[in-house]
């Protein structure tokens, strides 16, 4: 909203103080700045009227003008060089086209200093003349631009000014504006009354509501009207303003403040319509009564319905859509925008002026299905004062008389009601129990009279009734905030509450964490990414065509669509990760992900939109759960190029498939779960390279060597490798005890042991098999892997190291014996044979 | 040697006459501190200490002496051998320091070839920063809730006092999960969570909740679509907007420093009444007269915006099955991902998202 400060301090009479100051004093009444507008202007700015224009084209082809210009008191006796140079003027260059001879405009002189370009205006030679000055645009005068002087000069209406008048004060620009946020519930602050009020409470000065100075009228008259939906309309008022003329122009006061406040002077009574809107906070429209054809009537639209709006375009309407019509059909959207077939013209001279109450949900629904903000639709969908419908349709009419030479026909015709406003009792301590404030049951209920509430006290009891025009004030700590509002939220002390004793980090966050700080340990670097994919994320990663993580949850309105829906696997992201940094040069990359996933659970109810009355049973809050997606965090990761880097040590070594199922395993121990490795096939895997991690039976997640398509597909060299794990599984299984340490100082024996066996027996199932093989076992671990001479064609020989140990007591050679004996007949189970 | 003495006459043998075994004895001592190494003190052991040595030799003339004399000889000769021996004994000792010393001399590296070759990783910023919030609310006594980032259309914006027609709603751009019919939204912020601990706990309640939320924002140098928040909630008997002035006020010291300090504006969020704008101390400048107006990071205002906060709106208590006759609460939120922008004066918020390493590396394991 913007504010004009002399229009709010003709509404308000404000202490002299700085505009920076009363800005400051808003912004701590809800009303916060955004920015100060205007009043940097110094210097001789001045209405010119142009008298020649002569274009001359430049060697780069460009054509620029040499103009003379009238600037009254202000010109030079004659312009050497200048086009009819014998007459007082100002010889200047203007490379914009959008004028002719005969024009006003605004001229900034040598001297002038324009805060949007940063600099004083000077005389100087371009284009092998003097330019004495600058023919303006709106722009280079901060002024709001719209599409008719985006990119030009801003001309000025023939008659408004004189050369060598001021264009700073024609134009206001002397004045200073105030940008205000308002927030969506401070609806009244949307117009000059609402902030001029809350300025009088900030400054604690007196306060003239200035709709109380409007004359109504009395009695019926005004325009007939029929309201069908009086849920849609509570409150319509017609009247009636006959012979304006229409040659009148907008004066210049009320066009700055128009402009200042960020709208365009159109015509007058355009010019006088929002300029009520913004005094008052009432929207309004003026048909021309003779294009209006029978009654006014208030309905909502039929399915199928159009209206050409005032903006040119056709609009089809649905039957949520609340209209205006006549014997003629539609004639306005309600509270939105009106009809072109009933616009005032530069012959109109009746006028129906329309005030109402709009259902604010209606035309908040209406603006967005017809994607067409309004001013006016603004200030309904906030909530306009619904006791000001006949106030603000008098103000205008006062201003078409006044103004325009009309003549108010007598009475008007208001049809239905303000709703009336319930009483709020809370009790008085209320304010400053909750604000912590020391705020006195006195100082609240002046506060909430000040705003205009009905106030009531009964012992310990504030019944406080809200004025028409605040919709923000319903319940008891509605009015907190307005008594924290007088009293200042910049006086609210600082008191650290004392929770009792909470019970720290969950398992999960913990494990999380440590999940982290592991991959990390791993020389893993952490990305985050977007989890917006596609069908060609999960062709890059081979998915066949039935593979159920191409079921993804979908958006309505997704940013891409490309990316139509939520990721199923972690992988789309660290994938495409890996393949930028290796775009951008890092030959070794090692990333990784911890995130969520997002898979539809199929048949899944719809989220239930429940009441707000109460809170839902758990059965209820159990559906809520169970429409949702399942959500779990995973991790994933991908390993690119060097595991160990080559330098003066040696050779490096590359990332392979066994990296990535240790990058696993260690989060397996980390979180003290057992991960059983298996063999086997998913896509984006290597079909021969890819492992399966088995958590208590069920699969949990798997790593291994990219398949060589995916890792072009990616840009990534070959061999790159990869995994994604069920972080939420393994947590869920991690015990809440680790395991015991269990070590025996009794001397060992070791004993190397290889095998020949089949070429598909893994290593894994031999090395289970000799764990289990006799007690004494007390740890197996693989050292060599063989084929070739002397190993037979089909077989592999698999050579272990075994620690034999007994916790109570040194072997003896027979059990060691014993033991050997044992191994190698659990070997001989998978058909091992000792070599 | 000489024939054995069977006569048992004294006779006198040269090899074991004192003054022969004394200079016996000096030849091989000098012997010894002649060895400059180790394999030349081994020659010296075998020549004046082995078994053809001089003084293995006298011993062996002991035999050809009368037996009155033997002792005596016996006697001299091993005080020879025990001086040889100590000789060879303390040179070794001093030969084996040298050539330790030597051989370590040359084992010498330098220090100063790179170690790097096992990768070093790195944890996320936005990670690292979720979690120090949580530790420093952790710490006051408070927990770490979360919830779904796809969440029920009822929890994102009902039971936050925001229905189907508050214009706040258009505030949040929001994406819609298919079908739009079925209710369900990537979470606009971090505030369902509230909603969830509420539903399903009772009061005194003291949680933070970090987390992923969504808007329908394009990507670029300063908005993206997905972004992060931590929320507080605390609901219990008396509580004040004081309270949350002093809540905030702590938090913000535990990151800034013990000079920050916090400032209310008044401000609008339906979940909240009365609500208010929470504004940081420009960490930069610290609003001091000289530099405020020259300040880039809080554009002279002297205040940076932090978050939004305020009192819980009695009617999401309600929704959440609190009594709001008997609780009161505060509940706070601000971005975190400005946070790491503007203290590590990063330009492109896109900087975070794309997964380049060299964003994640200098961060280490922690802020």
């Amino acid at each position: 909203m913007r504010v004009p400060l002399e229009w709010l301090r003709s509404l308000v009479s404000l202490p002299d103080v700085s505009t920076e100051e009363i800005a400051e004093r808003l912004t701590m009444f809800d009303l916060k700045l955004e920015e100060i507008v205007g009043g940097g202007i110094t210097g001789p700015l001045t209405v010119g009227r142009v008298l020649e224009v002569r274009p001359e084209e430049q060697k780069n082809g460009k054509v620029i003008n040499w103009c003379r210009v009238d600037v009254g008191a202000l010109n030079e006796p004659s312009v050497p060089d200048a086009p009819g140079d014998d007459v007082p003027s100002r010889g200047i260059i203007c490379g914009a086209h959008n004028f002719k001879p005969g024009d006003l405009v605004v001229v900034s002189l040598p001297g002038t200093f324009l805060p949007e370009l940063g600099f004083e205006i000077g005389s100087r030679k371009t284009y092998g003349h003097v330019s004495d000055g600058m023919i303006c645009s709106t722009k280079e005068l901060g002024l709001p631009d719209d599409a008719t002087t985006a990119d030009g000069i801003l001309v000025l209406e023939p008659g408004s000014a004189q050369p060598g008048d001021s264009a700073t004060s024609l134009l206001g620009l002397d004045d200073q504006t105030l940008d205000l946020e308002v927030n969506p519930d401070r609806a009244y602050a949307l117009s000059l009354r609402g902030v001029a009020r809350d300025a009088a409470l900030a400054f604690g000065v007196p306060f003239q509501d200035p709709a109380d100075a409007v004359a109504v009228p009395t009695g019926s008259g005004g325009y007939p009207v029929r309201v069908e939906d009086p849920l849609g309309c509570p409150v319509f008022t017609t009247l009636v303003v006959t012979g304006v003329d229409p040659t009148r122009t907008t004066p210049s006061w009320m066009a700055r403040r128009i402009t200042q406040a960020g709208m365009r002077s159109i015509s007058l009574s355009v010019d006088i319509s929002n300029y009520v809107m913004l005094e008052l906070g009432q929207p309004n429209h003026c048909y021309d009564r003779d294009k209006v054809a029978g009654d006014l009537v208030v309905r909502r639209a039929e399915a199928g319905e159009s209206l050409t709006t005032l903006d040119d375009v056709k609009r089809t309407l649905t039957p949520e859509d609340l209209v205006i019509v006549d014997d003629n059909g539609i004639i306005g959207l309600a509270g939105v925008m009106g009809g072109a077939s009933t616009e005032l013209d530069d012959s109109s001279r009746n006028v129906v002026v329309e005030a109402a109450f709009w259902d604010p949900a209606t035309i908040f629904r209406g603006e967005r299905r017809h994607k067409l903000p309004s001013e006016a639709a603004k200030r309904y969908e906030r909530g306009v004062d619904p006791e000001l419908t006949l106030r603000g349709a008098a103000r205008v009419a006062q201003l078409l008389v006044e103004l325009g030479g009309g003549t108010l026909e007598p009475g008007h015709t208001t049809i239905g009601q303000a709703p009336a406003r319930a009483a709020v009792t809370f009790p008085v301590d209320l304010p400053a129990r909750i604000s912590g404030l020391a705020i006195s049951p006195e100082d609240a209920q002046l506060t909430f009279e000040r705003n205009g509430c009905a106030v009531s006290r009964e012992g310990d009891t504030f019944s406080v009734t809200p004025p028409s025009w605040r919709f923000d004030l319903n319940d008891p700590y509605d009015f907190v905030e307005e008594a924290l509002r007088s009293a200042g939220y910049e006086n609210v002390p600082s008191v650290l509450p004392t929770p009792t004793g909470g019970r720290g980090l969950s398992r999960s966050q913990v494990l999380r964490r440590r999940v982290g700080h592991v991959l990390a340990g791993t020389g893993l670097v952490e990305v985050t990414t977007l989890p917006f994919v596609g069908p060609a994320d999960f062709d890059r990663l081979g998915l066949a065509d039935e593979d159920p993580r191409r079921t993804q949850v979908l958006l309505e309105n997704p940013l891409s669509s490309e990316e139509p829906g939520l990721t199923t696997t972690l992988l789309t992201g660290v994938l495409k990760a890996a393949s930028l940094n290796v775009g951008r040069g890092h030959e070794d990359v090692a990333v990784d992900e911890i995130g969520r996933v997002f898979l539809p659970r199929p048949g899944a109810p719809d989220a239930p939109l429940y009441g707000v009355d109460r809170r839902p049973t758990p059965e209820e809050l159990a559906v809520l759960d169970a429409s949702l997606p399942e959500q779990p965090f995973h991790v994933a990761f991908a390993l690119v190029g060097q595991r160990v880097r080559r330098g003066w040590s040696g050779p490096g070594r590359a990332a392979d498939w066994a990296d990535a199922i240790d990058v696993v395993r260690r989060l397996g121990e980390a979180l003290h779960v057992e991960l059983v490795v298996e063999q086997a096939q998913r896509a984006p895997f290597h079909p021969g390279r890819c492992a399966a991690f088995r958590l208590d039976g069920s699969v949990v997640g798997y790593a291994g060597e990219l398949h060589p398509s995916v890792a072009s597909a990616y840009g990534l060299p070959e061999r790159a490798v990869a995994g994604e794990v069920d972080l939420d599984a393994l947590i869920a299984a991690s015990p809440e005890i680790g395991p015991r340490p269990e070590f025996s100082a009794l001397p060992v024996a070791k004993e190397d042991l290889a095998f020949l066996v089949d070429a598909d027996v893994t290593a894994e199932s031999l090395r289970s098999a000799l764990v289990s093989a006799h007690p004494l076992v007390e740890s197996v671990r693989l050292f060599d892997v063989y084929t070739g001479d002397p190993v037979p064609e089909g077989q592999k020989s698999l050579a272990f190291a075994l620690r034999l140990r007994a916790p109570d007591h040194t072997l003896t050679d027979t059990e060691i014996t014993e033991a050997r004996a044992a191994l190698v007949s659990a070997a001989e189970q998978l058909g091992g044979v000792l070599r | 040697m000489s024939a054995p003495n069977k006569d048992f006459d004294p006779v006198e043998v040269t090899p074991l006459r004192a003054d022969e075994l004394e200079r016996v004895r000096d030849e091989a001592v000098a012997a010894v501190a002649a060895a400059s190494t180790l394999a030349e003190l081994k020659q010296v052991r075998i020549e004046h200490a082995g078994d053809r040595s001089p003084i293995a030799l006298a011993n062996r003339e002991i035999g050809a002496l009368p037996p009155q004399a033997r002792k005596d000889a016996g006697q001299r000769i091993g005080q020879a051998r025990g001086a040889i021996n100590q000789a060879l004994a303390a040179r070794t000792a001093e030969l084996e320091q040298l050539e330790e010393q030597r051989r370590l001399v040359e084992e010498t590296v330098d220090v100063t070839l790179p170690t790097d070759r096992d990768p070093v990783g790195a944890r996320h910023p936005i990670t690292t920063i979720q979690e120090t919030v949580a530790d420093i609310f952790v710490a006051m006594g408070w927990e770490v809730a979360e919830g779904p980032e796809v969440e029920a259309e009822w929890l994102n914006f009902d039971a936050l006092n925001l229905g189907p027609d508050h214009p706040a709603r258009t505030m949040q751009d929001t994406f819609w999960v298919t079908p739009a019919s079925a209710a369900r939204v990537l979470r606009t912020h971090t505030s369902p969570v509230q909603a969830r601990t509420m539903l399903t706990r009772e009061p005194p309640i003291y949680v933070v909740v970090p987390g992923r939320v969504y808007r329908t924002d394009e990507a670029d140098a300063t908005h993206m679509p997905v972004f992060h928040q931590v929320e507080g909630l605390a609901i219990d008997k008396g509580l004040s907007m004081a309270h949350l002035k002093g809540t905030l006020d702590h938090f913000a010291r535990a990151v800034y420093g013990t000079e920050m300090t916090t400032r209310f504006r008044p401000s609008y969020f339906p979940f909240t009444e009365p609500s208010a704008e929470v504004d940081l101390l420009c960490y930069v400048c610290h609003n001091d007269p000289a530099e405020v107006a020259s300040c880039g990071t809080c554009r002279g205002e002297g205040w940076v915006e932090w978050g939004g906060c305020g009192v819980v709106n009695p009617r999401v208590l309600v929704a959440c099955g609190v009594d709001p006759e008997v609780y009161s609460g505060f509940a706070f939120g601000m971005g975190l991902d400005r946070t790491i922008t503007s203290r590590y004066d990063i330009a492109d918020l896109r900087d975070l998202w794309d997964g380049d390493i060299r964003f994640t590396e200098p961060f280490g394991v922690g802020l």
